[in-house]
């Protein structure tokens, strides 16, 4: 406590007064105590050594045996990362504000990248932020890629070769954790964070400095999952990341990483779906309606939601398990008048709304992609948008259908499984609107393209498999074997990771200023596919047949089958490394991209690659629909200087026709955030 | 340009690739045997299901191969396509149409639900008590109990009470397609009816901790005068022939 206050006090004070002394010791107290890795290091060992000390003293007091790991490292789990966040600076600002030291609000210093060092600190960039999700996010693919390659090495034949069932229970739940927290969700949070202002004519973030926070908590999340392995008593957490109670509350030490670790990504998550909500509700541009905003920030606008209600349930499971497994809470526990079944029902009441959080962005995406792409208007473009609310009420109406064969309640089967199968109907719209988008268009079949067409077949696949287990009894039958395993891996990686891929090569241009190398793509598309399709293709069959999942060894008759899905995994791995070298290579020396090298006639592409530090020398007026491909004469904004030679439209007649036109001008003040230009004069 | 409708081209590889779809769903033994009368309902469904999916996948790449092959973008073709908004009626179209195949299928596997969970007339009772890592089965009727092995008689329906000692497990018989998961501080319930003599297996398939993989135990299907003959051997070898019954009225897990 005391360590992080004097931290956090210290570069108020070193900036305030006049410096004196040499110059090299104002450098190095600036190194010290400014926000930068170095005193984040430095508070995280002291919060770390501070977490120590209490344990230790309240131990003593109680007359217990002072040096128990077990409750150190809990509560050292739950101290260091705070202190790592108040010493990168997420705090700085705020704390000066607290104590009454002067705050300048149009303090740009920690706005905007230099170079690859402004990565490394905290920034209130959104541009900045954006990058640092999406690449943070990778770099846990790879991790999370990993041990996938090591569970597959294990599974390419029956018995025990490379790891034993311990560790290979920690690879799979590490696997799955990672994926979900700390891949699919911020990945999607760094794209929506990087794009949706551009999209929506807006300077930045409504909070940039909460949006900063809200990064830095995700590295420490992936950091403690990951660390898990290292405990030495047991190991990493074992018990998958649904992390059914009451096994994860009798599990060793390395439960708690999962436990806290949610919690950090929870957060991260929860204050960046409330950003995207003010900003995507007050911050839109002159003359941008809801009706003509990009699907993706109406992906973005319904997941932000699911993400606020939801995400706290997840939270709360989490803590009610940590409470049972630390202060002997018993909310789990039968044997004390626990609850084993209400687990599941709080964890699904997050974790079924969690799939649509990992699923709706992508759909934005796509949208963007397919309409750019087939240069056509999408198709039926305010049925694609209510089909994403649809699903968002739909979506908390479903989640016992994870529980068929729980035990749970058996009356609430029926009615979960048609509200499940319900929930096809607001996705098949949008298949179908994606197909009818194509139809009749130009279609540009380059990377981003690629994966956009594969995400439809994938996805496609996904889904149907997704009625088949919603059906009680199939469900009963194909229920924690690798049918649902195959199920996941065609909406999660056939879904959710094409639709990455999509936006990534489909936003590289705009985010890295560069061209990534086409041909690499392309061949990064077809080993993905082929790859993923030999990989998980097998499964709906080997689960069927009766193999469980969460397995390190399996009958003798799975073996053919395991074989090959080990060798295609190789191949899926090997195509990821395509990837990487496209996207490390192109971001150092690909051709310069220019501001619009697709055409399109979204916001984004109608500034410069990358755009400039506050993305609009001056706020757009938006006038038409964002997708208004092949309408002669049709624009969506009227962006610098142009805007006498337009005359504005009063209805928007080229767009999906709104005649309230004019109703978001007076949001397009406010986004200002200090930049002088950013103020409109409405004709 | 070719001057064929590019419907009919999407006609055509829809059949096709139904036809083919259909035929690879109806002739692959995907499913393992059957070895109770449960599963016979259950894999019709499972059937009809996946040849709808195969009719809704077929259409849906027919269109993306349609307008892949169709739609290209030519070499030095600047230009962009037709600025269709939407059309209603077609929107009306697949959004009602999927809705009422849902709720058909829903329906459908309602009716199988409750086909298969019926209570039936002879009905008898075992315990089945998943622990880490194996099962135990407990017949009060027969006094044996603590077994190590399910013996099931052919045609009788039997109700499996399902308990669990410490952690969740689930009891699983792919060839039953019978699965429910045994949960401390509570008592589940599986039908089954057994219609095929041989050996199957008890697979656990709820992560219940190390030897999650290796927890199996044997299922043998076979005639009333072989069960009667293990289950007089069973009553030899146990200690505690009166432990079944207590067993089965106890509550919880101790």
């Amino acid at each position: 406590m005391t360590a992080a206050q004097a931290s956090v006090g210290g570069p108020g004070s070193n900036m305030g007064g006049g410096l004196e002394g040499p110059k090299e010791r104002s450098r190095l107290r600036a190194l010290l105590l400014g926000p930068n890795l170095l005193r984040a290091a430095w508070v995280t060992v002291a919060s770390g050594a501070f977490a120590f000390g209490l344990v230790v003293f309240l131990r003593w007091l109680q007359n217990m045996p002072v040096l128990e790991g077990d409750a150190i490292t809990t509560v050292t789990l739950l101290a260091a990362p705070l202190g790592f966040l108040v010493g990168i600076g997420g705090f700085d600002y705020w704390w000066k504000w607290m104590i009454g030291s002067p705050t300048e609000p149009e303090d740009h210093s920690m706005h905007g990248a230099r170079s690859w060092r402004d990565y490394f600190r905290i920034n209130t960039d959104h541009k900045v932020i954006g990058v640092q999700y999406t690449v943070t996010a990778i770099f846990f693919l790879f991790v999370g890629g990993a041990l996938a390659e090591l569970m597959r090495a294990e599974l390419a034949q029956p018995g025990q070769q490379i790891v034993d069932s311990n560790t290979f229970n920690g690879l799979f739940s590490v696997h799955a954790s990672l994926m979900i927290f700390l891949v699919i969700i911020p990945i999607f949070a760094g794209l929506a964070n990087f794009v949706i202002p551009l999209m929506i004519g807006a300077p930045d973030m409504a909070f940039p400095r909460l949006n900063a926070l809200s990064y830095w908590l995700l590295p420490v999340a992936g950091i403690m999952m990951t660390a898990s392995f290292l405990v030495p008593d047991g190991g990493a957490f074992s018990t998958g990341w649904t992390a059914y109670a009451p096994l994860s509350t009798d599990a060793p030490l390395g439960q708690n990483f999962f436990t806290i670790g949610v919690q950090f990504a929870g957060t991260s998550s929860i204050m960046t779906a409330l950003n995207f909500l003010v900003t995507i509700i007050t911050m839109r541009a002159p003359g941008m309606t809801f009706w003509r905003m990009p699907l993706l920030v109406w992906a973005n606008f319904t997941t932000s939601l699911l993400v606020v209600i939801a995400t706290p349930f997840v939270a709360g499971s989490q803590f009610l398990v940590l409470l049972d497994r630390t202060l002997n809470a018993h909310f789990f526990d039968a044997a004390f008048g626990g609850d084993v079944i209400s687990y599941q029902h709080i964890f699904w009441f997050y974790s079924h709304p969690a799939v649509y959080i990992m699923m709706l962005p992508g759909f934005g995406i796509i949208s963007e992609v397919i309409s750019a792409k087939s240069r056509k208007p999408i198709f039926g473009y305010r049925l694609m948008a209510l089909s994403l609310m649809a699903i968002l009420v739909l979506g908390f109406t479903v989640w016992a259908h994870h529980m068929f064969v729980s035990g749970m309640f058996t009356w609430l089967r029926v009615p979960m499984m048609i509200t499940t199968m319900l929930i096809a109907v607001p996705t098949g719209i949008k298949i179908f609107s994606w197909l009818a988008t194509l139809w009749r268009g130009v279609l540009e079949l380059s990377t981003p393209m690629l994966f956009a067409l594969g995400f439809i077949t994938m996805f496609t696949l996904g889904g149907i498999s997704g009625i088949m287990l919603a059906a009680i009894p199939v469900d009963i039958h194909t229920s924690d074997t690798y049918f649902v395993v195959a199920h996941i891996h065609y909406v999660l990686f056939g879904g959710s990771i094409f639709t990455v891929f999509a936006g990534i090569y489909y936003w590289f241009p705009k985010m890295t200023g560069r061209m990534y190398d086409e041909t690499l793509g392309k061949l990064h598309f077809w080993l993905t596919f082929i790859g993923f399709n030999a990989t998980f293709g097998p499964m709906h069959w080997i689960g069927l047949e009766g193999m469980p999942r969460r397995v390190a060894d399996y009958a003798e008759k799975f073996a053919g089958w395991n074989l090959f899905i080990s060798i295609s995994a190789g191949l899926l791995g090997i195509s990821s490394l395509v990837f990487l070298y496209n996207m490390v290579v192109s971001w150092k020396w690909g051709p310069r991209a220019p501001g619009n090298p697709w055409r399109a006639m979204t916001l984004e592409w109608q500034v410069s690659s990358p755009p400039p530090i506050f993305n609009f020398d001056e706020i757009p007026q938006v006038v038409g629909g964002p997708y208004e491909y092949g309408v002669p004469g049709a624009v969506h904004a009227v962006m610098n200087g142009d805007r006498h030679k337009v005359a504005v439209p009063a209805g928007g007649e080229a767009s999906a026709g709104e005649p309230g036109t004019g109703h978001g001008a007076g949001n397009g003040k406010g986004a200002g955030n200090g930049n002088g230009n950013g103020t409109v004069t409405r004709e | 340009m070719r001057s064929r409708s590019p419907f009919i081209d999407v006609g055509v590889i829809t059949v096709v690739l139904t036809a083919i779809g259909t035929w690879v769903v109806l002739t692959v033994p995907w499913l393992p045997e059957q070895a109770s009368t449960q599963a016979g309902p259950m894999d019709t469904l499972y059937n009809v299901l996946a040849v709808i999916s195969v009719f809704v996948f077929a259409a849906v790449m027919a269109i993306l191969i349609v307008s892949v092959s169709r739609f290209r973008r030519r070499f030095g073709d600047e230009g962009d396509g037709d600025p269709i908004h939407g059309n209603t009626g077609l929107e009306v179209i697949w959004t009602v149409i999927p809705a009422i195949l849902v709720t058909g299928a829903g329906v459908y596997s309602a009716i199988v639900l409750n086909d298969i969970e019926e209570p039936k007339a002879g009905t008898r009772t075992i315990v089945a008590t998943g622990q880490q890592f194996a099962w135990t089965f407990d017949y009060a009727g027969e006094g044996v109990n603590k077994a190590g092995q399910l013996h099931m008689v052919k045609g009788t329906p039997y109700l499996v009470n399902i308990r669990a000692k410490e952690v969740l497990h689930s009891f699983w018989v792919p060839e039953f397609r019978l699965k429910k998961d045994a949960v401390p501080g509570m008592t589940t319930h599986v039908r089954i009816t057994p219609n095929r003599i041989g050996s199957y297996a008890v697979v656990c398939s709820e992560l219940c901790g190390l030897g999650h993989a290796t927890m199996r135990a044997t299922v043998k299907v076979e005639d009333q005068a072989s069960f009667d003959r293990w289950a007089a051997e069973q009553r030899r070898n146990s200690p505690t022939p009166a432990g079944g019954a207590a067993a089965s009225s106890g509550g919880g897990s101790s």
